[in-house]
């Protein structure tokens, strides 16, 4: 089983300025399998994310204690350099938020950045990323258009082929069918499933019956610290804790 | 119903008040056009435009205005050069890599800048850095298109560093977010996603900061050096079309070929800011980048 670990974070607290957004959190994320993290708005979930790519480095202010582990490495040592974190730790987020450009350099631009050089490599990764994320066959005929003329649920799929282009070992997702509407979500989740056969998927959503659909295991979440982890048909059916329960049949939250 | 009648009133007030700004304006346009082209009875619109002698009030006389369109154009290529990187790049600090604080302190004082009136940078030019560049680079004239592009790239600096500042942090947070999750350093976020998605704003900024630089009467006046001559070298006195304008039109009689000619000189720098003008709305057309897709 340890070795089946990608990710885990342990003892992970997390300040802004003064207040302690996330108390001791400690998580194993298993690879090619999907965690969702559920809880009600302001839980800390989301903060939680963005310490495993640190994305929350971006914000003035934040301290971070604990550890949190890709491969057994810290990835707050100082020796890490957080552009190969980032590149390892993709990330989609809960707005669609691709860039102002076509959509082929949408998808290129993290190939590039990473250095890869050869036109034809990058053609083809960019071919490969969008079949991945199941838009090919809607913008194949428009990939030098601007990303910005698509739907939202086309973008926020091109931002996931976006992020997948970099070939991340872990894939971060943020709420990312929150913006969007029933039919595009259900692409979007369908889209989860097949990734996790590849990448190990940890995704924020405070739909339950997402949660319960697309993961393998689920973290409930309440006010900064982790109430109950478990694989999600037990979390779901037989929660552990009354708080569990109360959260996932409605009763609050 | 009363509600409504008041509602049609201000509509015509508002509508009035626009037509007379915009009327006036048109009248200044005429008078110029009119005031202008008697000038082409004596001679041609191209012998004019590409004259390369200026002497309105020898005998004979000639009216060519070649030198000073070139004087024009070069002290605001020259001024343009000095003042868009510098602008820009200071924009781009202010923006994204200045700590908040600085940034707070910083900017307000660039903005603050812009409001130097003209006659006091011209003053500058010609009593400061005029002696200054004679020196360092051992000319006989501190007053030449050095100087005068100097002192405008000063007057838009501010313009184009806070129009272009604005643009650059307006761009989402979301979008530098994606550009870091996958792996860009800040520079490259700088450089490929941030630069780009605020071009439009950028060349706004640029356009409304050269305009000022080729419109600008005083300070071309006071350290351009004068000379209708087309330069040789960075050195050489100049005398772009607005500093001929301002400094003969009193001594022009009053409906004299001379006079006819500062209103055609007029009216090349009306056509002049008018194709920048124009050229400018196209660019930040080009780049505009469309809003966030519906959801």
């Amino acid at each position: 089983m340890e070795s089946n670990i990608k990710m885990r974070t342990e003892n992970l607290d997390f300040f802004y300025r003064n207040f302690q957004a996330l108390h001791h959190i400690s998580i194993e994320f298993v690879q090619n399998r999907v965690t969702a993290l559920i809880g009600p708005s302001g839980c800390g979930k989301s903060t939680y994310l963005r310490c495993l790519n640190r994305m929350n480095d971006l914000i003035p202010g934040i301290t971070v204690k604990g550890k949190a582990l890709l491969d057994n490495q810290d990835i707050y040592d100082p020796s890490i350099d957080v552009v190969t974190l980032r590149r390892r730790v993709g990330m989609v987020f809960q707005k669609p938020n691709p860039f102002p450009k076509s959509i082929f350099e949408n998808i290129a631009y993290g190939l590039k950045v990473n250095g890869v050089k050869d036109k034809a490599k990058i053609t083809q990764i960019v071919e490969k990323s969008l079949k991945q994320a199941a838009i090919w066959d809607e913008v194949k005929y428009r990939i030098n258009e601007s990303a910005l003329g698509l739907s939202g649920g086309q973008q926020q799929r091109l931002c996931i082929a976006r992020a997948l282009a970099v070939d991340p070992e872990v894939l971060l997702m943020d709420e990312p069918a929150s913006a969007l509407d029933p039919i595009a979500t259900q692409k979007i989740e369908e889209l989860i499933g097949k990734l996790s056969s590849k990448l190990t998927i940890i995704i924020v959503t405070h739909n339950m019956q997402q949660a319960a659909r697309v993961s393998d295991r689920t973290a409930f979440f309440y006010m900064g610290k982790l109430v109950e982890i478990n694989d999600t048909d037990t979390l779901f059916t037989k929660p552990g804790l009354k708080q569990t329960e109360d959260y996932i049949t409605g009763r609050f939250g | 119903m009363k509600r409504q009648i008041i509602d049609k009133g201000v509509h015509s007030t508002f509508l009035l008040i626009a037509l007379f700004s915009i009327a006036a304006l048109s009248l200044i346009m005429v008078f110029l056009f009119i005031e202008g082209i008697p000038i082409f009875d004596q001679i041609t619109i191209k012998e004019f435009v590409f004259g390369q002698y200026w002497y309105p009030t020898d005998d004979p006389t000639a009216f060519g205005i070649l030198a000073l369109i070139l004087g024009s154009v070069y002290v605001t290529i020259l001024s343009g050069m000095m003042a868009i990187p510098l602008g820009i790049m200071t924009a781009v600090y202010l923006a994204e890599i200045a700590p908040p604080k600085v940034a707070e302190i910083v900017k307000p004082i660039v903005e603050l800048m812009a409001s130097i009136p003209s006659v006091v940078i011209g003053f500058f030019g010609m009593v400061i850095v005029a002696p200054f560049i004679q020196k360092l680079f051992n000319i006989p004239v501190g007053l030449n298109m050095f100087n005068a592009s100097l002192m405008l790239a000063f007057m838009a600096v501010p313009t184009i560093c806070s129009i272009s500042e604005d643009a650059i942090f307006s761009v989402p947070v979301a979008v530098k977010e994606a550009s870091f999750a996958l792996g860009a350093t800040h520079f490259e976020t700088i450089a490929k996603v941030i630069i780009p998605a605020s071009l439009s704003g950028i060349c706004t900024a640029i356009i409304l900061g050269l305009s000022r630089a080729i419109g600008e009467t005083m300070v071309v006046l006071m350290a351009a050096g004068g000379a209708a001559m087309i330069p040789g070298s960075f050195f050489d006195p100049v005398r772009p079309l607005p500093a001929s304008i301002a400094a003969e039109m009193a001594e022009a009689p009053f409906r004299s070929e001379h006079y006819h000619a500062l209103f055609a000189i007029g009216i090349v720098l009306f056509l002049f800011t008018l194709i920048f003008n124009l050229f400018a709305d196209y660019l930040s057309h080009k780049f505009r980048q469309v809003g966030e897709a519906s959801l």
